[in-house]
């Protein structure tokens, strides 16, 4: 209990203090796990919205794997990331082994099935009938992609958090593709990993509380904004 | 409705700047390590990062040489893998005959040693398999004897060759007892499994200073014996036979490793804080 309460302390004291390494820590946690849930929903919504409506041979194997995707294990994605940028390995020459490029990466393996999954089981279960109507009140194309955009709003931000929800909690495959360099791919969740093993347990509780307000700030505007659309309508 | 959409745009104009942000910063540092190669990427072991070392020396190093140091801290097993496979250009290690079979590959060239401390046998306050103040090989053999709870990093680390080779040595099966457990990881989570469980056993002893704040029911039972002398030697990796390899960065940092100066900061690593060193000098 007083490993609590130190802990809440010691993350006002960093916080407070300016301490440089902890803001750039927070700074590179938020800017890897933005990017990587801006790409997640901007290839992962059209993918699911056309995973959802188009029926064409092969879809279901797809589904599949996009669902056996929303569960791979973040060590998995990272040890294949690492293996294939790995000097000798076929993408080595980019060097993009431990910098924040090869976390993002990871984080994008990890959500992006999740974003496509769920914003594709959304689509599907929009009544046929609905579709009907707006073609016989003679929608074009996009004027009927907006409307099940509209329609879908709930559902699709849930996919977008879920991901993000992910990326936050991301802490294997950063550690192996980023790893966990200081002042330039140490995140948050790793360097709580590392301050575990070095058995400052007060630092690493600081900053979970980081972390947790971070992912509580991102998620409250996102959930604001899904129940905003959700009541009006 | 307005507002609704006002809202959303403002949340993707955000993602945009920040995305933008981050890939001009990714995108700068390529076109650095392009022209220059000043990224050295050293394969070491957990002991130096957990207890500080590094964090004292990464910065002084940098400073003096203008590399930028990419420290990834494995086991010592891990990370002479790494070397064997041209991912890492130098390394900082702690397992002589592991490292051996490295230079004899070619893989390996320009090993140096750098500085030792000594491995020690912890154990719960009380003692149950009696063990204190014995020699190495003595205590082992109680521990085995008593079917004392034994904790073994497991994690082909350099303190886990060191603790097989003991075992080895009295020709004990470890793997055979009941209370033989193997954690997998670094030393310092090692030492928190060692106290939960309140078992025995090996570590380096810088790791062992550098936590005892959080090992209140584990005392030093075992140390001095020769057998503990727990070495580390750095090395840079054969750009002959890894031509990626950055060898004038590796070159530098065993260079400054061995250098006088960095000696002296490695001795007094420690000292204010622990009263102790962690670390003592040791080139050749």
């Amino acid at each position: 209990m007083d490993l609590l309460i130190g802990g809440f302390i010691k993350a006002w004291q960093m916080i407070i203090s300016g301490d440089q390494e902890i803001f750039k820590i927070t700074w590179l946690t938020i800017k890897v796990s933005m990017t990587a849930i801006l790409v997640s929903t901007l290839v992962g919504i059209p993918l699911g919205v056309l995973l959802g409506l188009l029926r064409f041979p092969g879809r279901k194997i797809v589904l599949v794997f996009i669902n056996i995707g929303m569960g791979l294990p973040p060590v998995v994605a990272g040890l294949w990331i690492t293996i294939f940028l790995w000097r000798s390995g076929p993408l080595g020459w980019l060097s993009w082994l431990y910098t924040p490029t090869a976390i993002i990466l990871a984080q994008i393996l990890v959500s992006l099935p999740i974003v496509v999954g769920l914003t594709s089981s959304a689509f599907q279960q929009i009544d046929g009938k609905f579709l009907m109507q707006l073609k016989a009140l003679g929608a074009t194309k996009g004027q009927t992609l907006f409307l099940l955009l509209k329609e879908t709003k709930v559902a699709i931000l849930a996919a977008v958090i879920a991901g993000l929800g992910r990326i936050l909690a991301e802490v294997g495959a950063a550690m192996m593709v980023g790893g966990n360099l200081r002042d330039e791919t140490r995140i948050l969740t790793t360097s709580i990993v590392m301050e575990v093993s070095k058995g400052n347990f007060d630092v690493a509780l600081a900053l979970s509380f980081i972390l947790m307000t971070i992912a509580f700030i991102i998620t409250f505007i996102l959930t604001f904004l899904q129940q905003r659309s959700g009541s009006s309508r | 409705m307005k507002k609704k959409r006002f809202f959303l745009v403002l949340l993707l104009a955000l993602f945009v700047v920040i995305s933008g942000c981050s890939n001009q910063t990714t995108d700068k540092k390529k076109e650095d390590k392009v022209v220059q190669n000043k990224d050295l990427i050293l394969a070491t072991t957990t002991s130096t990062q957990d207890s500080g070392l590094l964090d004292i020396l990464q910065p002084l190093f940098e400073e003096e040489s203008g590399y930028k140091v990419k420290t990834i801290a494995v086991g010592t097993g891990q990370a002479l893998e790494m070397g064997k496979k041209g991912e890492a250009d130098v390394l900082l290690v702690h397992a002589p005959a592991a490292e051996m079979e490295l230079m004899d590959s070619g893989d390996a060239i320009n090993r140096k040693r750098v500085m030792y401390n000594d491995f020690i046998i912890i154990g719960p306050s009380s003692d149950p398999a009696g063990i204190k103040g014995l020699d190495v090989k003595q205590a082992f053999e109680k521990i085995a004897a008593a079917n004392a709870t034994f904790i073994s990093r497991g994690d082909d680390s350099g303190t886990h060759k060191k603790e097989l080779a003991i075992w080895k040595s009295i020709n004990v099966d470890p793997k055979a007892a009941d209370n033989y457990l193997e954690t997998g990881q670094g030393m310092g989570p090692t030492l928190n499994v060692t106290v939960e469980k309140l078992g025995y056993t090996l570590t380096d002893r810088a790791t062992f200073l550098a936590q005892e704040k959080n090992l209140k029911d584990l005392t030093l039972l075992v140390e001095g014996d020769e057998d503990l002398l727990n070495i580390y030697h750095v090395m840079q990796v054969n750009p002959e036979k890894h031509d990626k390899v950055n060898s004038e960065g590796a070159k530098a940092f065993v260079e400054f490793l061995i250098d006088e100066e960095t000696q002296q900061v490695i001795e007094d690593f420690g000292k204010e804080e622990f009263g102790q060193s962690l670390f003592f000098k040791y080139t050749e």
